[in-house]
């Protein structure tokens, strides 16, 4: 029986799969002019990225804050120098929490709101629409919120780490927890430029993941509001089981570079 | 002229059209009718190439349309306007921009004359002063009105409408009705209509197609209803008790 649901399971993100990537190839045939996708890419840019801002700085200080204040009651020892808890606090910022937790926010927020707004379109029919016109809905749609996730999503990665290294900051002044000073000298230690790198990287991977997932979710809805709202939640956890998987992948790929 | 040819269509093993054959002449406004599910909406998909058939094909003045290359099929499209059942408008556009739409993605106009061509498309469907309104701002009738100014924009050879009808007061559809005859009229577009409103069958239509259960049983002018002898028109067309008085009407008239 587990074997047949198995196949069944396998089958289906085959064929999941290939959907996907037919998908991904629409968006490059039949295009329209530079000038309607550089407008597109714009509006899309500030839905994307700037409306995010707000929400990424609230949960980038607390992040960073929280790390701060768990590293440090974790490494009270005699032996262990104050500055390694802000040395700690950078290195998982940079390497882990700026670039994939804000994902996972990111995949909440505007991975939703794609399925959303062109599940909605769909299933009101104003994708259809666009095809009679004879414009290529998929390309004039999509290739956007892709273009505009992949250039915007780098850029609310550094502005998360920033916030969260400041966040750690502000709360060891508050806390007391260690000194600014030894925080100041703490993320200047051992630091590897190479992990600014490794955090855009990851950055670029994920922001094109949460829009192309996202958008072939809601691009595919059919039925009605209940079948919108399901897209959205179907975008979401699938976006974001692809972050984890490609920080595994990224992890085993790049991290020996690391080292060099 | 729009010929479609043993149109054939399959969903989920549920055979919904069965070998259509119809002839929507130019200049005239021809209507689709039949019962709610008989298949009217999918062929009028498969006419403006949103779903594919799994047989048959539909020309667009010779030009085949369901197998050309996509190119063709763009080309063809750039020539439909079409006014959905919904309206279909976008969202996040105010009225304005949802008529100037295909004027933006599609032509290189200048602006002055994209808004001269915008403005007299509203005032042809008497909404001049509903420039900076929202979708969500405006009714039923006026969304219907807002559709049919952005299908006729680029002016098209070819204008499908899906239901115009649907949902509205019957003062409203008889306002539709009209703007839809007029603008076929105008222009000598060929304009196809589907729809269940026997009113504005017998109002605008030019000639009317009957589909029941993905079949096209009956073909013929309006004032050709009364004398079918096809029992399923019949049942469908004196349902109401206006085509019931047309009857009446029509039989008084015979010889």
């Amino acid at each position: 029986m587990f074997g047949k649901a198995n196949h069944l399971a396998h089958a289906y993100f085959m064929k999941s799969l290939g959907k996907f990537v037919i998908f991904i190839g629409q968006l490059f045939v039949r295009r329209e002019s530079f000038r309607t996708y550089f407008n597109r890419v714009m509006d899309e840019s500030i839905k994307v990225g700037y409306n995010s801002i707000f929400l990424v700085v609230l949960v980038s200080a607390f992040m960073g804050a929280v790390t701060t204040v768990q590293t440090a009651y974790n490494l009270i020892s005699p032996l262990i120098p104050n500055t390694t808890v802000a040395w700690v606090v950078r290195d998982m910022t940079l390497l882990e929490l700026a670039p994939t937790i804000t994902a996972i926010v990111y995949a909440g927020k505007v991975g939703s709101n794609i399925a959303g707004e062109l599940g909605t379109m769909r299933i009101t029919e104003q994708v259809d629409a666009l095809e009679v016109m004879g414009i290529n809905a998929t390309s004039f749609l999509v290739l956007p919120k892709i273009i505009a996730s992949v250039i915007m999503f780098p850029l609310l990665v550094i502005i998360a780490a920033f916030v969260a290294i400041f966040g750690g900051y502000i709360i060891s002044l508050i806390t007391g927890v260690i000194s600014g000073a030894d925080y100041i000298t703490g993320i200047q230690t051992e630091f590897v430029p190479f992990q600014v790198a490794f955090a855009l990287i990851k950055a670029v991977v994920y922001g094109f993941l949460v829009a192309a997932i996202s958008s072939f979710k809601g691009f595919y809805t059919s039925g009605g509001a209940l079948e919108v709202g399901n897209s959205s939640t179907s975008a979401v956890t699938q976006s974001c089981i692809a972050i984890l998987a490609a920080n595994l992948l990224l992890a085993y790929l790049l991290a020996p570079l690391l080292t060099l | 002229m729009i010929e479609v040819k043993n149109i054939s269509k399959v969903f989920n093993d549920k055979q919904v059209l069965f070998d259509i054959n119809i002839t929507f002449e130019s200049g005239k406004t021809n209507m689709l009718i039949g019962a709610s599910g008989t298949g009217k909406s999918v062929l009028l998909k498969c006419i403006v190439g949103l779903v594919k058939p799994e047989q048959g094909t539909v020309e667009f003045n010779g030009r085949s349309f369901a197998n050309a290359s996509k190119d063709l099929q763009t080309e063809v499209r750039r020539e439909m306007g079409m006014l959905f059942q919904g309206g279909a408008l976008f969202d996040s556009l105010t009225v304005e921009e949802n008529v100037m739409f295909p004027l933006n993605v599609l032509t290189d106009q200048p602006m002055e004359e994209k808004i001269e061509r915008v403005n007299f498309c509203l005032e042809r469907v008497s909404l001049e002063n509903a420039n900076t309104k929202m979708p969500s701002e405006i009714s039923g009738g006026m969304k219907k009105r807002v559709g049919i100014a952005r299908a006729i924009v680029t002016k098209p050879n070819y204008l499908f409408c899906d239901e115009p009808n649907s949902g509205l007061d019957p003062q409203t559809s008889i306002r539709i009705d009209n703007l839809i005859k007029d603008i076929t009229d105008e222009y000598g577009i060929t304009t196809v209509v589907v729809s269940h409103d026997m009113n504005s069958v017998l109002e605008i239509g030019d000639k009317v197609n009957f589909m029941h259960q993905g079949k096209m049983l009956w073909a013929g002018t309006s004032d050709e209803i009364a004398d079918s002898d096809i029992q399923e028109l019949n049942e469908f067309v004196f349902a109401g008790r206006l085509m019931k008085m047309v009857k009446g009407k029509a039989s008084k008239k015979k010889p």
